[in-house]
C-alpha cells in the first residue's frame, strides 16, 4: 500500500462525532474498498439502520437533481433534519472517467452544515448505482444523517437497484417521454413508491399523468370493466380481492425549478414511511436488503478465494481454449473451479 | 484525525473539482477542461457558475477531491484564488492541489505560483499539458 495514514483517532469514531473531513475521507476509502474503509464499515454497522433512505430515479433530464435540491431544502426548512445526498452519475465505459454534474442543480444547499452532498461515479456498475453506494449510504446513516437521498444515474428501464437500497423509491417522469405502452412495461415504474410528474408546467402533463394512472389501475384495480351488449360497464372489485395494506403509489405533480408540489411530495413520502412502519414492510425491506448485501459479499469472498487459489495462467489458458472453441466456457469453469476443491462448488447452470 | 500523506493508492481515481468562482459567466473553458480530464480517466465534479470561495471549499471537502481547478475570466483571480486556498487549508485539506485557467496576466503568474498554485493556463493551453500537470501534482 502506497498510502500512509497517521491516525491519531479512529476514523469511524471521528465520523460518529460529526467530523466532516473524516466523513469525506472515509467515503473515499469506502468507495475505493480499501482495508481501512472496510474496517470502518464494520465498526459503523451497529450505528446504522436509523436513517430513512429515499431513492430518486428516472430518465435523464426529468429533473431528478433539481427535485432532490428542492426536497432537501424543504426538509431543512420544516423538519431541521440532517440530510445526506448521494448523487450518482455514469463513468465512461471507455476511459473510466466521469463528469459528475449533479451539484450544479444543488447550489441552494451550499453553506448548510447539515447537508452533505457526495457525487459518485458508477465505475462500471450497471444497475443505476455504483457498487459502493449502499456502503456510502450506511456511512451517512451511522454518521447520524436522518435522511439519505440517493439519486441514481439517468435511468432507463432496468436500472432498478435503487429500490433494493432505498426504503422509499421516487420515480420521476416528465411530460412527453412516452405513451401508455411505455408505462405498462416492466422495470422502473414497477419499483415506484411515489410517482412524480415533474415539469408539470409543460404541455402533455395530463397525458403523462393519465398513462401512469392507467398503469396503476392495471396493477391495483379498484373496479372491473366488462362489456355487456357492446356497452362498457363497471363493477367494483369485491372487497376480499382488494388487498388491505397494499400501498398504491400516489402520483404527484411538481415543478422543481419553482418549488411547486414539493410539500405534497414530502407528504406522500412521509405517508409511505408510515405505511412501511405500520405494515411491517420496513423490517421486511431491511431484511431483503441485508440479504442481498450478504449474498454480494459472499460472491465477492468466493471470487477472492478463487483468485487466491487459481493461477492466473490457468485462467488465461482456459480462455485461450475457449476462444479457439476447443472447450466450452462451462467446461472451462468446471476445470478451474475443481482445481480449488473438487466437487464442492456447483458449476454454473448452462 | 487522519492525514493523507500521498493521495493516491493503487486503483484510486483522481478526483478533480472544476469550479467557476466569481461573477463571469464564461464556462466554456471550464467545460473543455472537465471533459478532457474525464477523457483522461479522472472523476470530475463540476459545480457550475458563480460560486463563492466558501461554496468551492465546501464542495472540495464533501467530495474529498485531490485537485481543484478554477476557471476565472473576470480578472478577480488574485482575490479569489488566495481565499479559496486559505479556506481549503482551514478545512484541513492541505493536500489539495489548485490550478487555474483563464485570463491571467504574466505578472500575476509568478505570484500565483508562489502561493502554491500548481499550474496556470491561458487561452490556447493544451489539455494534454493540463492532464500531465494534474497527474504530476497528485503524484507528488
Amino acid at each position: 500500500m502506497l498510502c500512509v495514514f497517521v491516525i491519531d483517532m479512529n476514523i469511524a469514531q471521528a465520523v460518529i462525532q460529526g467530523d466532516r473531513l473524516a466523513l469525506a475521507r472515509l467515503l473515499t476509502q469506502v468507495e475505493n474498498n480499501t482495508p481501512q474503509g472496510r474496517a470502518a464499515l464494520i465498526e459503523l454497522f451497529p450505528h446504522a439502520g436509523k436513517a430513512h433512505l429515499i431513492g430518486v430515479t428516472g430518465a435523464p433530464g426529468t429533473g431528478k437533481s433539481s427535485l432532490v435540491n428542492q426536497l432537501a431544502m424543504h426538509y431543512r426548512k420544516t423538519e431541521q433534519k440532517r440530510i445526506a445526498i448521494i448523487a450518482v452519475d455514469p463513468s465512461s465505459p471507455f476511459t473510466g472517467g466521469a463528469v459528475l454534474g449533479d451539484r450544479v442543480r444543488m447550489r441552494d444547499l451550499s453553506g448548510d452544515p447539515d447537508v452533505f452532498i457526495r457525487s459518485m461515479a458508477t465505475r462500471g456498475s450497471l444497475g443505476g448505482l455504483a457498487q459502493a453506494t449502499a456502503d456510502i449510504a450506511q456511512v451517512f446513516d451511522a454518521a447520524g444523517f436522518d435522511i439519505v437521498i440517493i439519486e441514481t444515474v439517468g435511468a432507463g428501464q432496468s436500472e432498478v437497484d435503487v429500490a433494493r437500497l432505498a426504503h422509499t423509491t421516487v420515480v420521476v417522469e416528465a411530460p412527453g417521454l412516452g405513451d401508455d405502452i411505455q408505462a405498462i412495461k416492466a422495470g422502473i415504474l414497477e419499483i415506484a413508491d411515489v410517482l412524480v410528474v415533474n415539469k408539470a408546467d409543460r404541455p402533455g402533463v395530463e397525458n403523462t399523468e393519465k398513462a401512469l394512472k392507467s398503469m396503476l389501475e392495471l396493477a391495483h384495480p379498484t373496479q372491473r370493466v366488462f362489456r355487456h351488449h357492446g356497452i362498457n360497464m363497471t363493477a367494483p372489485v369485491p372487497k376480499d380481492d382488494l388487498q388491505i395494506n397494499t400501498w398504491i403509489p400516489p402520483i404527484q405533480r411538481t415543478v422543481s425549478t419553482e418549488g411547486r408540489g414539493i410539500v405534497e411530495l414530502a407528504e406522500a413520502i412521509e405517508k409511505h414511511v408510515m405505511h412501511l412502519r405500520q405494515s411491517g414492510d420496513w423490517a421486511v425491506h431491511e431484511r431483503a436488503r441485508l440479504e442481498v448485501e450478504l449474498e454480494a459479499l459472499i460472491r465477492e469472498a468466493m471470487m477472492d478465494h478463487f483468485r487466491e487459489n487459481v493461477d492466473p495462467h490457468e485462467v488465461e489458458n482456459a480462455l485461450k481454449q475457449v476462444v479457439q472453441r476447443k472447450i466450452s466456457p462451462w467446461e472451462a469453469v468446471r476445470t478451474l473451479v475443481n482445481g480449488i476443491k473438487e466437487g464442492e462448488i456447483n458449476e454454473p447452470r448452462s | 484525525m487522519t492525514e493523507r500523506k500521498t493521495s493516491l493508492e493503487p486503483g484510486r481515481k483522481i478526483r478533480v473539482l472544476v469550479a467557476k468562482p466569481g461573477l463571469d459567466g464564461h464556462d466554456r473553458g471550464a467545460k473543455v477542461v472537465a471533459r478532457a480530464l474525464r477523457d483522461a480517466g479522472m472523476e470530475v465534479i463540476y459545480t457550475g457558475l458563480r460560486q463563492t470561495p466558501e461554496m468551492i471549499a465546501e464542495a472540495a471537502l464533501q467530495e474529498d477531491v485531490d485537485v481543484v481547478g478554477l476557471s476565472v475570466l473576470s480578472g478577480a483571480h488574485m482575490a479569489l484564488a488566495p481565499r479559496i486556498m486559505e479556506l481549503l487549508k482551514l478545512n484541513g485539506q492541505t493536500h489539495v492541489k489548485v490550478f487555474i485557467g483563464g485570463i491571467i496576466p504574466d505578472e500575476d503568474l509568478y505570484r500565483l505560483k508562489e502561493m502554491g498554485v500548481t499550474g496556470v493556463y491561458g487561452p490556447g493551453a493544451s489539455t494534454d499539458d493540463i492532464i500531465r500537470d494534474v497527474r504530476l501534482a497528485v503524484a507528488g
